[in-house]
């Protein structure tokens, strides 16, 4: 998951810096993620792992950083599991 | 409302209704030559209205938001410039508010806007970043103690009065430009070199001029939340509620004025109306609707102050821009058919019912924040967005 999700990032994150350079704990809003990014983020992630955020979800915390999407898809796709 | 509250409230709504009789008196003069509502101002800082939403335990009055609304509408139906002052004022005084208190130099900072009655402006606007205020150009310059900063802040209302100035910037020399933090810079701590006259259609009082800002200060006057959460939880939907607090204060004066043109003209024909008068129930329904949009966004935004996750939805951030949206459109419909209904009374200057400064007045709220900028980051949100439709919220 992992995987995908930095390869998404570096698709459509519109990011300044390879993703690559990024660790899973670092500020993805610091790195220079814009409100509109995070948006084409949200949806290419909703795409490749068919899922859908609550919106509940659809906060600047789920996405600070790469470990923060992780859990927040991991957490959707438990709780589907659990439907 | 407790009996309490009330008794509150009508001692607020009274200090208001003072200022706003200052502001009447001086708004066409103020409009006239584009200078800036002293008198008014001053009339503010002798209700210590510049204080009151400061919690009572840090010498304010702990106001509400609707409160404070209420003020801004008051004032905006007297002097739309005076009131946008107000509002601007309060808008960055909910930033401390809101966010200061984990510091303890803002805390102070607060209590001291509180005790001495502080204007505080606000410079988030930049030449070169198109005016999207979530992206900054200059950087602050941390050197052990002392912060720097140089800014082209192409519109700094009323900087020439302001006792102090909550300036964005870029966080640090290498930092992305949506990596942005505010500081709080006091008069004496900075130079504004003027490089933009306010010469507009309305607002005129606001003198918003722009300058070239040089500001050296202690950096503990940085604030220590990222910008970023400063917007979104506090600054964009407070923008918002006050300023719409105002719009409505002008479009509400308009309707008074076309309503007191109908039944001057009805008594004098012995209850013949005049033919616009249908407009002016057309204009009070559009009203209506205004206060309303703007009650339950007041309402919408302490209910999810009490849940921080909300507060940083995109839900909530939808909601706050429709609202912007809404009350900026419809106050130009209220206004317009207020001039139906008033005629050549209401398009001269100087009559009891003019109503030219309230037309041009109005104009600055689609584009105080572009409304095609809000849609844009609206529909941008709605890709992702699932909507509620729950009347119970």
């Amino acid at each position: 998951m992992n995987e995908t999700i930095r390869e998404l990032l570096g698709r459509v994150g519109g990011l300044p810096v390879p993703v690559t350079e990024l660790t899973d704990e670092a500020d993805l809003y610091a790195a220079g993620l814009s409100s509109f990014a995070s948006v084409q983020v949200m949806l290419a992630i909703e795409e490749a792992f068919d899922i859908e955020f609550p919106d509940s979800l659809l906060n600047r915390k789920s996405f600070a950083s790469i470990k923060a999407i992780e859990e927040t898809v991991a957490q959707i796709i438990k709780s589907r599991e659990a439907a | 409302m407790s009996l309490a509250a009330l008794a509150t409230d009508n001692t607020l709504a009274t200090r208001a209704q003072r200022v706003a009789a200052v502001a009447a008196e001086f708004s066409d003069n103020v409009d006239a030559e584009g200078r800036f509502p002293k008198e008014a101002v001053d009339a503010m800082k002798a209700e210590r209205l510049l204080g009151i939403q400061v919690p009572a335990a840090h010498g304010g009055e702990s106001a509400s938001l609707l409160e404070i609304a209420e003020v801004c509408s008051i004032i905006g139906q007297a002097c739309a410039s005076s009131a946008m002052i107000f509002a601007m004022h309060h808008i960055k005084l909910s930033s401390l508010v809101e966010h200061g208190e984990e510091s303890q130099w803002h805390l102070g900072f607060m209590q001291e806007v509180a005790g001495r009655q502080l204007l505080l402006g606000s410079a988030t606007t930049e030449g070169g970043i198109g005016g999207n205020l979530r992206n900054s150009i200059c950087a602050i310059e941390i050197d052990g103690d002392t912060c720097r900063l140089t800014k082209d802040a192409t519109v700094i209302s009323y900087g020439a009065q302001a006792d102090a100035i909550l300036i964005t910037s870029r966080a640090n020399a290498d930092a992305a430009p949506s990596d942005q933090v505010m500081t709080v810079f006091r008069k004496g701590q900075y130079t504004l070199e003027q490089t933009h006259v306010w010469d507009t259609l309305g607002m005129r009082g606001t003198c918003s001029d722009g300058f070239l800002f040089k500001g050296e200060a202690p950096a503990e006057q940085v604030f220590q939340k990222p910008f970023a959460e400063i917007a979104a939880q506090s600054m964009l939907a407070t923008c918002h509620l006050l300023w719409s607090g105002v719009w409505f204060g002008i479009a509400a004066d308009a309707v008074s004025r076309a309503q007191s043109f109908v039944r001057a003209a009805a008594r004098k024909s012995a209850g013949q109306v005049p033919p616009g008068a249908l407009h002016l129930a057309e204009a009070s329904n559009l009203l209506q609707l205004v206060k309303s949009n703007l009650l339950s966004g007041i309402r919408t935004y302490e209910d999810a102050k009490a849940d921080g996750e909300k507060l940083s939805s995109m839900s909530f951030a939808i909601a706050m821009n429709n609202i912007k949206i809404a009350s900026s459109q419809r106050i130009l419909d209220i206004i317009n058919k207020a001039m139906l209904i008033c005629g050549i009374m209401g398009y001269k200057n100087g009559t009891p019912y003019s109503l030219g400064r309230h037309l041009r007045d109005a104009h600055s709220a689609q584009l105080m924040i572009s409304n095609d900028r809000i849609l844009a980051n609206s529909s941008t949100m709605l890709l992702v967005q699932k909507p509620d439709f729950s009347l119970l919220g």
